[in-house]
């Protein structure tokens, strides 16, 4: 299939892009590795795109305040390639080589994966555990929300139409962070069936927990947390987060009843945290 | 060495080693000829707009918008192509009772299936045919929709078909021997499972596409299609587009895979080549990924209730099933829908010693996409079935599986011979397989690492099929019903001027290398150089009349056909070389591109000899009449199919937490006597056993209860991919045919076939311990957990 | 706003200036528009791997990328890799393993085998089974592919 005709405007600044998105009823062409096949397909027929791909100062990875900030062009593969990330956020180094594949990871970006909003994709869920805050910005300013508060619903997020995801910052983790992160699918690459993002302090007085592709947005566990934060995270508290686990509303798909992604919420936390605990 | 050589060990003879393919490195470099490579002046594009209903009547239909949107140069419907097509029938006389509605290339008043071609639009490019689709108005009325072929067999069900008075396409039984006695005799353990064969296609990557020209002057049609069968697809063109045969060429360069996909009559080729000749300019129809979905036929969709008795001595008593399967809305055109069901009946059990066996079949309509042949017809089913049975009851009597297969499986000996269901089996070598296969995959060392990981609560499983495939068929396939499909192969071989050869074939290529076999048939036992063959296959115009590639057939018979060709054209040579010589033939050889003594030294290039007869014939003797072209046909006449047979052996492990199968190794021993160029064989059944656990564990067209295909994208239908599947390991044994001279046999759909019971029974061996099984393909996470009673 | 732009990039070393309708994909650009058919279309949703070129020194999608995208960028396609000898080990041993069939599934696969000899990627099964695991053949059973790569890296072929 061919995607129906749309305007087309490369933004080469920011401010431009913005002015675009005030201007039409666009939608933002980032790595364009889900809009892209969704338009192929005839799912969406925007009526006209705004190119962020040559928008100067989009992408690109610093450290700031023990903030690590990624802009929102920032593809995979560099944050794969990001020796800042490995240090300062490792739980995306870890995670990175599981979503899709090179070639997708060499076009796609965080910010636009942040925007979607895909329930079964890893990044949302990698920020809720990380508690990151999205960078938001139109023509009338700036603001920033927190992951918690970004991930509303099926492909749904705070970001107003006209607002372009700038940039996601990251509180810069202690060298002492404890990460876990497990996905359960049947074929490498591709979206899971269901997977966990855990971090913790290394004394696990704090414990952040998040799942993604088992309700309609990646989702924190915050019964599962309280489950396990501030005990020595042995097989009996593991067992009482797993039990908390019903504070989810899971959502089945054609592969696994709701019943199923239950369980398999359940594997991925055991295993997401023998990773924290090992 | 006693006698002279034969075309199997002369030294130039290149059957049996391996050679790299030349198409391949022509492919690498980008340089493939598929039909969507083609432009051509005038071209124009169709595209399609479907049914999004599984039953329905259309009640209105307004192409108004359409018509004036922009680049638009026609839409069609149903019924604006009724007075230009004539409908086709899915039935062949050979399949009594069989029956099948006429078809229309594009729905004319009811849809009975979602994807249904409902109208065409024909356009300047494909995306604006898409962007006027979208502007045709269509008013349905939703009908019931029937899914599950159970429920469609129901006496009040709704009926497909008003002029049917069921659902029931077809129906057939065997009953051999005295089943229920046997049944019933003291001291046999029966075992009994219901299987699900879930819906799978074959997802070629090149997906269906066609490019229609037609001149008005000659009144000639040339269908560029990228398929498998030229000259049936001539005759279908031919006879519903009211031309002249020979005025239809069809014409198959590079083919993007096809399994089986790219055999049949499709709507929407058949609307395109018709609107070529309607609208006198090309016209190009490319499939979408999605139209794929919905539109390429199907395969499997069996629900089969089976028994097996067997003895306390491990020996199969009796074998009993009931299989229901549900094929879409009609039969397929012209290769019927009802071959797959009639192969479960004609396949099971056929490896095996079995005097007492009872089998029903019943085809029936539904609506869902068309199901039809796909790569190894019936035999996964077959397999699965009669090897699952054997090793459920070989654990229930405490016998290892491999010992009852040794109890039970037909002596190497024993051929000629029949099987229960009658099939006529000769050359198998069943025990020398399985004995290679244990060897190769060290069964014993595996069995105590199984038992090991066990205790340590990791659940490994070995399960195995001896099997057998269909190959090489006689015309007791399809042409004894009627169907226009050729079952004999031609081949032609001429000495070019140059002592090159040229050779042409009716067998197709599709990747699996038909054309490097045939040259190195033709080069081997005529005696040039292989660089000296140029091959011409895929053009009804300049290859001789055949039936094309399927069934395992391309090596098999249209490269026996090359070799009666191949020493057709030797022996003229001869006769010519003898003349100019002044010897006799029979003192006389070619090898490496020279006519030679018998002893190999060199008496004149087959340049010499070429140019001699071609320029300067006065040289030679008045009576001379030199031919230096040669064509022989060729077909399997004393049995209906040349079988081969196999061992295959799959080790798994079930992670019982998540339910996902991981295949760790995979081993196949394959007898399709001689082989021909083991680098190709081989990775045609490495290829067709990753086919095999694509359908085991990861394939299944998913359809909702009102008949909406829920997974027709590549996102969601699940294709085996590299990271998930193992190393195969393949050993062959050799049994020549005696058929042929070649001794080939077919080795395409082997692994297909076999591989799916293997891994089925590697699976139930994992589970035994915990009490768990499961019969039901692809064996999901889901279905193992349920299995498992974890969810 | 005009549904149609000019683009200026160079393709396999050529440079190329065109006006393209903006919806048009990459690949769809290069074959219908350039003639360089060795890219192939085969889902059109960015899953089966047949159109992977490489577009400024990365392999991409090329039907997740527009053409209007590339105005300004260095594409190299299977054409171009053949014609630069780049890829004559991996081609050579392609062959030599029999590591394509139909040959569909070829041109992209090729450009995530490169991408991954070129990096330096090991000779590890596992590790050239992943790198290549969005990239789909439905012919080989994916083991002669592994091998082929396998024996580019181990330096067991002569192109």
């Amino acid at each position: 299939m061919k995607a129906p005709d749309f305007d087309y405007h490369r933004a080469e600044t920011l401010e431009a892009a913005l002015a675009l998105m005030a201007e039409e009823d666009a939608f933002a062409l980032a790595g364009g590795q889900s809009l892209m096949p969704m338009m192929n397909l005839r799912l969406t027929a925007p009526e006209a795109l705004v190119d962020l791909n040559a928008v100067d100062g989009l992408a690109g990875v610093r450290i700031e305040d023990q903030r690590l900030t990624i802009g929102a062009m920032t593809r995979y593969a560099a944050l794969e390639a990001s020796g800042e990330v490995a240090e300062h956020a490792p739980l995306v180094s870890t995670a990175l080589p599981y979503i899709a594949h090179p070639a997708i990871r060499n076009r796609g970006t965080i910010g636009g994966s942040c925007a979607l909003a895909d329930p079964a994709a890893e990044m949302p869920a990698l920020l809720l555990a990380l508690g990151a805050e999205v960078h938001l910005q139109n023509v009338k300013g700036a603001r920033s929300v927190a992951a918690d508060e970004f991930f509303l619903g099926l492909y749904e997020t705070a970001r107003e139409d006209d607002e372009l995801v700038v940039a996601i910052q990251l509180p810069v983790a202690s060298k002492r962070q404890r990460i876990g992160f497990h996905e359960i699918t049947r074929r490498h690459g591709d979206y899971a069936m269901a997977g966990c993002a855990i971090v913790a302090t290394e004394d696990l007085s704090e414990v952040r927990i998040a799942f993604f592709a088992v309700s309609d947005r990646a989702v924190r566990a915050r019964a599962a947390e309280a489950a396990l934060a501030g005990t020595s995270g042995g097989k009996a508290e593991l067992e009482n987060a797993v039990a908390a686990l019903s504070e989810i509303d899971f959502a089945g798909d054609m592969n696994a009843s709701t019943h199923t992604k239950r369980h398999l919420a359940g594997v991925a936390l055991r295993r997401a945290w023998a990773e924290v605990m090992a | 060495m006693t006698g002279p050589l034969t075309i199997f060990d002369k030294p130039n003879s290149y059957i049996g080693k391996t050679v790299p393919r030349p198409d391949a490195r022509r492919l690498a470099e980008g340089r493939g000829r598929f039909v969507d490579d083609k432009q051509l002046p005038r071209m124009v594009h169709a595209a399609f707009l479907r049914s999004p209903y599984a039953h329905a009547k259309i009640t209105k239909l307004d192409a108004s918008d359409a018509a004036t949107s922009a680049g638009v140069v026609a839409v069609f419907t149903g019924a604006d192509l009724v007075p230009h097509v004539e409908p086709y029938v899915g039935v062949l006389t050979h399949l009594a009772g069989l029956r099948s509605p006429p078809q229309h290339p594009i729905a004319v008043d009811r849809v009975r299936w979602q994807g249904e071609p409902v109208a065409m639009v024909v356009a300047t490019s494909r995306a604006a045919a898409e962007d006027a689709a979208e502007k045709i108005i269509v008013d349905y009325e939703e009908l019931p929709a029937l899914t599950d072929p159970e429920a469609a067999l129901a006496p009040d069900a709704p009926r497909l078909h008003a002029e049917f008075d069921s659902n029931l396409a077809w129906e057939r039984t065997v009953d051999v021997g005295d089943v229920d006695a046997a049944f019933q005799l003291d001291g046999v353990t029966t075992v009994e499972r219901e299987f699900r064969f879930g819906r799978h296609t074959g997802v070629t990557l090149e997906a269906r596409t066609a490019l229609a020209e037609y001149d008005p002057a000659e009144d000639r049609l040339t269908f560029h299609y990228s398929g498998q069968a030229p000259h049936m697809m001539q005759f279908i063109f031919a006879k519903h587009l009211g031309l002249p045969e020979e005025n239809v060429r069809i014409v198959a360069e590079d083919v993007g895979g096809s399994f089986g996909i790219k055999i049949h009559t499709y709507g929407d080729e058949v609307a395109t080549a018709a609107a070529a000749k309607l609208l006198k300019r090309p016209v190009k129809f490319v499939a979408d990924r999605n139209e794929s979905f919905v539109s390429d036929i199907h395969a499997r969709d069996h629900i089969i209730r089976a028994r097996m008795a067997v003895t306390g001595e491990g020996m199969i008593a009796a074998l009993e099933f009931d299989d229901i399967t549900g094929i879409g809305p009609y039969s397929m055109y012209p290769r019927t829908s009802a071959i797959e069901a009639n192969q479960v009946l004609n396949l099971t059990g056929a490896p095996y010693e079995i005097e007492n066996y009872r089998a029903r079949a019943r085809v029936v309509f539904q609506n869902k996409n068309m199901m039809c042949q796909y790569r190894a017809v019936g035999h996964p089913i077959a397999m699965a079935v009669c090897d699952g049975l054997l090793e459920d009851a070989a654990a229930a009597i405490g016998m290892d599986p491999v010992e009852m297969r040794r109890r039970n499986l037909m002596g190497d000996d024993s051929y000629p011979r029949a099987s229960a269901a009658g099939m006529k089996l000769d050359d198998l070598s069943h025990h020398k397989a399985i004995v290679k296969l244990t060897e190769l995959m060290g069964y014993d060392a595996l069995r105590d690492d199984q038992a090991k990981l066990r205790d340590a609560g990791v659940y490994r499983g070995i399960g195995f099929c001896s099997m057998v495939e269909v190959t090489n068929p006689s015309p007791m396939f399809y042409g004894v019903g009627g169907a226009p499909i050729a079952s004999q192969d031609g081949a032609t071989v001429r000495l070019d001027a140059g002592g090159g050869l040229q050779i042409a074939s009716s067998v197709t290529e599709q990747g699996q290398g038909t054309n490097t076999i045939l040259a190195q048939i033709a080069a081997g036992v005529f005696g040039v150089d292989i660089d000296r063959v140029r091959v011409k296959t895929g053009d009804t115009e300049a290859t001789p009349y055949g039936g094309g590639t399927w069934a395992s057939r391309g090596a098999g018979i249209g490269g026996e056909a090359m070799l009666q060709a191949a020493v057709a054209l030797k022996d003229q040579v001869l006769e010519v070389a003898a003349a100019i010589l002044q010897s006799s033939p029979d003192k006389l050889d070619i090898r490496d591109g020279h006519v030679t003594d018998l002893d190999g030294a060199e008496r004149m290039s087959l340049m010499d000899l070429a140019r001699t007869v071609y320029y300067r014939g006065n040289e030679l003797p008045p009576d001379l009449k030199p031919e230096l072209i040669a064509t022989r046909h060729y077909r399997v006449t004393e049995f209906p199919f040349v079988f081969t047979n196999g061992a295959m052996a799959a080790h798994v492990e079930v992670d019982t937490e998540t339910g996902i199968v991981r295949v760790l190794d995979f081993w196949a021993v394959e007898d399709c006597g001689r082989v021909l160029n083991p680098l190709l064989v081989d990775e045609q059944i490495r290829g067709g056993v990753v086919q095999g656990i694509g359908g085991a564990l990861f394939e299944e067209c998913l359809y909702s209860e009102d008949g909406q295909m829920l997974n027709a994208s590549m996102a969601d239908y699940l294709v085996p991919m590299a990271a998930e599947m193992p190393d195969i390991h393949v050993a062959h044994i050799e049994t020549p045919t005696k058929t042929s001279v070649l001794g080939a046999k077919g080795a395409g759909e082997a692994g297909t076939g076999g591989a799916p019971a293997a891994v089925m029974n590697a699976v139930n061996d994992a589970l035994r311990p915990l009490g768990a099984s499961i019969w039901q393909m692809p064996m999901t996470p889901e279905r193992v957990l349920k299995a498992l009673g974890v969810v | 706003m005009s549904k149609m732009q000019s683009v200026s990039l160079t393709v396999n070393g050529e440079a190329v200036t065109a006006t393209v309708s903006v919806r048009k994909h990459l690949v769809d650009f290069l074959r219908e528009d350039l003639g360089l058919t060795g890219s192939h279309v085969g889902c059109e949703h960015g899953v089966c791997g047949a159109c992977t070129l490489e577009v400024n020194g990365a392999m991409v999608r090329g039907c997740l990328m527009l053409a209007v995208q590339a105005d300004g960028a260095t594409v190299t396609t299977v054409e171009g890799l053949a014609d630069s000898g780049r890829s004559d080990a991996i081609r050579a041993a392609f062959a030599e393993r029999n590591a394509l069939q139909c040959g569909y599934c070829t041109p992209g696969m090729l450009a995530s085998a490169l991408e991954y000899v070129e990096a330096g990627g090991t000779a590890d099964r596992d590790a050239i089974r992943a790198h290549l695991s969005g990239n789909y053949c439905r012919c080989t059973g994916y083991q002669s592919i592994v091998e082929a790569i396998s024996d580019v890296i181990s330096g067991e072929v002569d192109a």
